[in-house]
């Protein structure tokens, strides 16, 4: 990995995609990473650095856009794409899940610049980003948009459905979900993940989770009157 | 004379009227109170359906983007059936919101159990840093509600149908209404009137609380002279005890929880006759007070106190 030399300097280097399977090796001490390993760190590279209109330098900025990673566990490719993209020191994954780290096992956002909800336990984060969308539209930041990733398995929180019908229903234009379906859910979707959020009035775009442009295209959609799903298909989990 | 809902409800407007940051989320519950004002704010005024959970986690999403939101239900849905939504999404992501309740624990008996929230403070005082709040007459809401919205501290309001005909002036600590010597009884919220009644004649000192988060420990501490404490609350008893036991912790003390009992009635009928069963009518109040006054102390002398 050629960028390991500035580690400890206060020189901002960029770093790449190819990046993060080293980032996330100091993580998790595992040599073999590759970003098949993990189903959420394709969508949450191409978020970062292609879409989401936030910085490290405008991270409390309220006319930023959110990210809320509501499926909370294995964050290491979250902390890795934060990592590089300048959100918090590389230095910060080598204590991963220690007392004095900041970094856990499920990130809190009073512990970490750029992460906007603490999370851990599923199906709180698209209820979250409801509110945080309404939050943004009540006060006229109307180019601001909320993005929330989950899993196909947190799918079974009942909770996603409340705010699925409700967001529907009142046309919340400003959320986008992404759903990481990597087929782990217990007793699957029969018809589709995205047809739970297409029944009650959502846009929405199937695309492969590993395809960096697919990816980009389906965030960048962006309907004036419903809110919009991307199902980022991935390989089923432990294949 | 208006109601605890009603002064809720036209004071929760007239915040939504002054300050552009609060809002009010509800869940089909009093959803006509505030009709007029849907009209008039409808981004601010947010009625999720009947989606307890969302309402909640709505009201966490509005105030992590700085909004001040107000959170409205029937005890129970507001409090248990959300309640890892108030523990994580106002709790841990550290969002300050207000949460207004009615029902209290049994205002409408013959609804049955579902509609009972007894356990409420309880529950609420598990997550930490929330301010709580019990009034005892509809005069107090205004100024409780002005002063817990837009704070950077949650807060819960608990409403009631039960009202003390005594109105008192707001205060965050112990309000003494009337001195005497043997104990101190301190009456929360709408339990003001039944332990005036119960304790009529007794050389008591009567203590009203509306505020149970954070609790008067120092007034406790000032009033208690004899250490002996007893406490009514309208909720499950023994709920603030162990502040009490806080506040005297380097003093022998005795004290007393009145309140909801934990066994299930499986009754309906009147609020009367449930307060008859849990104790908590005059009459019951006065021989629970008799019996525990007339227990001496264990550590006490011979002829003392």
């Amino acid at each position: 990995m050629t960028t390991r030399g500035t580690r400890g300097h206060h020189e901002v280097m960029e770093l790449t995609y190819h990046d993060l399977p080293g980032l996330m090796t100091l993580m998790t001490g595992d040599e073999k990473h590759t970003p098949s390993a993990t189903s959420t760190l394709d969508v949450l590279w191409v978020l970062y650095d292609r879409i989401l209109h936030v910085t490290p330098s405008t991270v409390d900025a309220p006319d930023r856009d959110r990210f809320l990673l509501s499926k909370g566990h294995g964050p290491a490719a979250y902390y890795a794409v934060l990592a590089a993209k300048g959100y918090l020191p590389e230095a910060w994954l080598d204590d991963f899940g220690g007392i004095s780290s900041r970094l856990g096992y499920h990130p809190d956002h009073n512990l970490i610049p750029g992460v906007e909800i603490s999370s851990g336990s599923l199906g709180h984060g698209l209820p979250l980003g409801v509110g945080m969308a309404h939050g943004l539209s009540a006060q006229g930041l109307t180019s601001s948009r909320v993005f929330v990733l989950i899993g196909d398995a947190e799918l079974d929180e009942g909770t996603n459905h409340e705010a699925i019908a409700y967001a529907g229903a009142i046309g919340l234009a400003n959320l986008t979900a992404i759903v990481v379906d990597n087929q782990s859910s217990s007793h699957g979707w029969t018809g589709g993940v995205a047809s739970r959020f297409e029944v009650n009035g959502w846009s929405t775009s199937t695309v492969d989770g590993r395809d960096h442009d697919q990816i980009a295209e389906a965030l960048s959609r962006r309907h004036a009157d419903r809110p919009h799903v991307v199902v980022a298909v991935v390989e089923p989990k432990d294949s | 004379m208006t109601d605890m809902r009603t002064a809720f409800a036209e004071t929760a407007r007239d915040i939504v009227a002054d300050d552009p940051l609060a809002a009010v989320v509800f869940a089909d519950i009093s959803t006509a109170l505030f009709e007029d004002a849907m009209v008039r704010f409808p981004d601010r005024l947010i009625n999720v359906g009947i989606r307890e959970s969302l309402m909640i986690s709505v009201g966490g999403g509005l105030a992590l983007t700085g909004m001040h939101p107000i959170m409205h239900s029937y005890t129970p849905f507001l409090v248990e059936r959300a309640f890892e939504q108030i523990k994580l999404d106002l709790g841990h992501q550290d969002a300050a919101a207000v949460l207004v309740s009615i029902g209290a624990s049994y205002d409408v008996p013959r609804a049955g159990r579902t509609h009972h929230g007894p356990g409420d403070v309880a529950l609420i005082d598990t997550v930490p840093g929330f301010t709580v709040h019990v009034p005892g007459h509809a005069s107090e809401v205004p100024v409780l509600l002005r002063d817990a919205v837009g704070r950077a501290h949650s807060s819960y309001i608990r409403l009631s149908e039960a009202t003390n005909a005594v109105r008192l002036p707001v205060s965050p600590g112990l309000t003494v209404v009337r001195r005497g010597r043997r104990a101190l009884v301190i009456a929360v919220g709408p339990m003001l009137d039944p332990v005036l009644d119960a304790t009529e004649g007794m050389n008591v000192t009567v203590a009203y609380a509306t505020t149970v988060r954070p609790f008067d420990g120092a007034g406790v501490r000032s009033l208690a002279a004899t250490n002996t404490v007893v406490l009514v609350e309208p909720y499950l008893a023994g709920t603030s005890i162990r502040l009490i036991d806080e506040a005297l912790v380097d003093r022998p003390h005795r004290t007393l929880g009145l309140g909801v009992a934990r066994t299930e009635l499986r009754r309906y009928g009147t609020v009367a006759d449930h307060s008859r069963a849990y104790g908590l009518d005059p009459a019951r109040i006065r021989s629970s007070l008799d019996r525990f006054l007339a227990t001496p102390p264990a550590h006490a002398e011979p002829g003392g106190a």
